[in-house]
């Protein structure tokens, strides 16, 4: 069934094969054709954004929340140059994205042409692929292997250059039936006799915990019901890293948190003094170990992950599965039940006492104020207000991230959209409009601080545009927090350039792109101001004035290891000199 | 890319001890810009080029082969094949030091300058290590020799005292042997 066609509307016609209905971008002089092309149809809306950079965090967004290939489309020069950080993220946190982006025609690339710049060799380092298509006959292939490339296997973001002449050039078009990829096929079931032996680690296992990750969430929802089934079976404790949260629900009885650098003192404890690791589509990144040759020295390792390169390169493991987490969570679970495995159940009692001991630390406990708003109050207040909504969670990156990670309890996957490798200020606003575009009838909120708000506070005028009720809850405590905070324990307390000074008046800006501002600076009126913005029809800024100097704890500092967090209580002891506990080599890391 | 990158500071448990040196092979498409995404790992992650090599090896399915010659301890060894096997349009990544038996040639072109006693030789060397003469002037000759990379350190050292000008290498092409492919 091919047709003849020209490049651009070729590309149309692959979203739509592709099941995409709705794409982020921001036009320009090499992407006209495409934009004429859109213009034609109503099947694929186009959603304007304000800066390049927003339809990339939108298009992560709406990817997060959906498990479908977000989309943007982008000119060239700079509007590819704009969307870097986007792709950049996205490569990170194993986000599926196809970015689009216009090129100058085919002959006048490489003579620094206006609008130019190698776009496919810029993003090579920040893609996990990405083609120029030189010539129409390529074009189709092109685009249906790009969203195959971008979901399959580890999932990440894929880069399609497109020359203004091949959005013209006629050819003829191919369905994505046609196309099969001849080298990238990922293994997506995992080794049957590795599997049996890595359950009967479990079985033999005294003092176990599960470690999972993004990863259980980029395998699909099936992959959380496995999960959830495989802890109910087995009677572990589990913890989650910051990208996993909501694959199993906090409510749950076997959770401990989130682990790593902010993460609870059990869950991190836990992870110190286990025999047995089974880790599932985690990274062991740096701030889930903490010092490496100190991290879970007593431990046998399993790792399950689809990108073999996860494997062994930050800590070596005692058992690696390589495969799609659903498939081997699956597999797993019918090899416990066919081999009839039992858990150590006088062991598993012991262990959960321990834990319980740890859980009895409190560690997300905060000094409560009647005067001024405490951000982890904030937080609290608004999970018990949404909780019981169809409510979508996204955030700036700072303080506010961590402590909406800790105070807001996630029950489902996908519901929690936040930039973590990267760590990209200014991803939220946009990402919450990306998520508001795939759920227009949810409540979506952007918890966010003053500082990171300002990175992509242009996007609020999209919001505006298309009508998107997206609340934004500003934790304003007039700092870059998490840079304070920083400063406070390397740097003697010398903030600079963390304080931000000439803050604009939140809700007079709310109002000025038309929307609603509210400012609560009181804890007693806080519940009803937090209503009154979720009964807001339309985008809120919320300016919620909090404690100014309150720090993120618990901790692990960075060079320690997981059992020698700071805990709140420490760092309120008049005795103990906050600035001492960070060594000289813990200072050289970040 | 001589010396071995620093490892990131949260890497203590890999040791900077036991770097051994390990030849690849690597078959690829070859499509534009492949090769820029293999030397941009090794830069991007901090590994080491010793030697590489590229050149397509079937034309009909535009295939390459690429042989690099790395240095590493074996868990940044395994890290490389890993990576190396996540780029899109990589076929398939060996390592060749892995295998049993691995023949490993490189040629070189050696221009060296000299008259009489020099001269003489110049030539009595070259014929010790079965080096052909491909050109020649009343004052120099240029050798092609075909060996081992260490056969060819050898030759050019000898040939620096005698009146050594300039030397070209190919870098490293390495195979397995006996009947199995990689």
């Amino acid at each position: 069934m091919s047709k003849q066609m020209t490049g651009a509307e070729m590309i149309v016609e692959a979203l739509k094969d592709q099941g995409v209905d709705t794409i982020f971008g921001y036009p320009g002089g090499a992407v006209l054709p495409i934009y004429d092309a859109l213009f034609q149809q109503e099947t694929v809306q186009h959603v304007l954004v304000r800066h390049e950079q927003g339809a990339a965090h939108a298009a992560e967004g709406y990817a997060r929340s959906t498990g479908k290939v977000g989309v943007l489309l982008v000119t060239s020069g700079p509007g590819a140059t704009n969307a870097i950080t986007g792709l950049t993220d996205a490569l990170l946190d194993s986000i599926p994205l196809v970015c689009l982006t216009g090129q100058v025609p085919t002959h006048l690339i490489g003579s620094d042409a206006f609008q130019e710049c190698d776009t496919v060799g810029i993003t090579r380092h920040c893609t996990k692929h990405n083609y120029l298509v030189r010539s129409i006959e390529d074009l189709p292939r092109i685009l249906h292997e790009a969203f195959y490339v971008a979901r399959s296997g580890r999932p990440g973001p894929v880069v399609v250059d497109l020359p203004k002449d091949v959005q013209f050039a006629l050819g003829l078009y191919q369905g994505p039936l046609n196309i099969q990829h001849k080298t990238y096929q990922p293994k997506l079931k995992g080794d049957i006799d590795r599997i049996r032996e890595a359950v009967a680690m479990m079985a033999k296992a005294k003092r176990p915990v599960f470690y999972t990750g993004g990863g259980v969430i980029n395998s699909g929802p099936r992959a959380s019901t496995l999960l959830r089934e495989l802890v109910a079976m087995t009677g572990f404790p589990i913890t989650s890293t910051l990208m996993g949260l909501g694959s199993y629900p906090a409510s749950g009885d076997n959770w401990l948190g989130m682990l790593g650098m902010h993460g609870t003192y059990e869950a991190n404890h836990t992870m110190h003094d286990c025999d047995l690791m089974i880790a599932v589509g985690a990274r062991f990144d740096d701030r889930i170990t903490g010092r490496l040759d100190a991290f879970s020295p007593g431990s046998k390792k399993i790792h399950i992950d689809i990108d073999p390169s996860s494997i062994n390169k930050n800590v070596k493991v005692d058992m690696s599965i390589v495969g799609d987490c659903a498939h081997v969570l699956e597999d797993m679970i019918s090899v416990w039940r066919a081999e009839g495995h039992k858990t150590d159940d006088a062991a598993l009692g012991a262990w959960w006492k321990q834990i319980d001991h740890w859980r009895a630390r409190k560690s997300l406990a905060y000094r409560a104020s009647a005067s001024t708003i405490k951000p982890q109050y904030a937080v609290q207040r608004l999970y018990e207000l949404t909780k019981d909504r169809d409510t979508y969670i996204t955030t700036e990156v700072g303080q506010h991230q961590m402590w909406a990670a800790q105070h807001y309890h996630f029950e489902e996957p996908n519901r929690w959209m936040t930039s973590g490798g990267l760590g990209t200020m200014g991803y939220g606003l946009p990402a919450a409009i990306g998520v508001q575009m795939a759920h227009p009838k949810s409540l979506v909120i952007d918890i966010a601080g003053e500082a990171s708000i300002l990175m992509n506070m242009q996007e609020m005028s999209t919001a505006v545009q298309y009508r998107l009720p997206v609340k934004i809850f500003i934790l304003n405590n007039e700092y870059m927090g998490m840079v304070r905070q920083w400063q406070e324990l390397l740097h003697g307390g010398r903030y600079s350039q963390s304080y931000s000074e000439a803050l604009p008046d939140f809700v007079k800006l709310a109002e000025a792109y038309g929307g609603k501002g509210i400012r609560c600076s009181d804890p007693e009126d806080l519940d009803r101001a937090i209503l009154e913005m979720i009964d807001y029809p339309g985008p809120v800024i919320f300016d919620c004035i909090v404690a100014k100097e309150e720090n993120c704890f618990p901790m692990i500092p960075s060079g320690k290891a997981h059992n020698e967090m700071i805990l709140a209580e420490l760092s309120d002891d008049a005795g103990v000199e906050i600035g001492s506990i960070i060594d000289e080599k813990g200072k050289m890391l970040v | 890319m001589n010396a071995i990158a620093a490892l990131s500071p949260y890497s203590s448990s890999l040791g900077k001890s036991n770097i051994e040196r390990h030849t690849l092979s690597v078959l690829v498409d070859n499509e534009p810009g492949v090769l820029a995404r293999v030397v941009g790992l090794f830069s991007g992650r901090g590994y080491n080029i010793e030697s590489l090599t590229v050149a397509e090896v079937a034309h009909g399915e535009h295939l390459s082969r690429i042989t690099i010659v790395t240095a590493g301890t074996p868990e940044v060894i395994e890290q490389i094949s890993h990576q190396l096997e996540r780029i899109v349009p990589i076929h398939k990544v060996t390592d060749l030091s892995m295998q049993d038996k691995v023949i490993e040639r490189e040629l070189a072109m050696i221009k060296v300058h000299g008259t009489g006693d020099h001269r003489s030789e110049a030539l009595r060397l070259a014929e010790a290590f079965r080096a052909k003469v491909i050109d020649a002037t009343i004052e120099s000759f240029i050798f092609e020799l075909t060996g081992s990379p260490t056969k060819i350190d050898d030759f050019v050292e000898l040939m620096r005292p005698i009146g050594l000008v300039e030397v070209s290498r190919t870098g490293v092409a390495a195979i397995t042997r006996g009947a199995q492919g990689m």
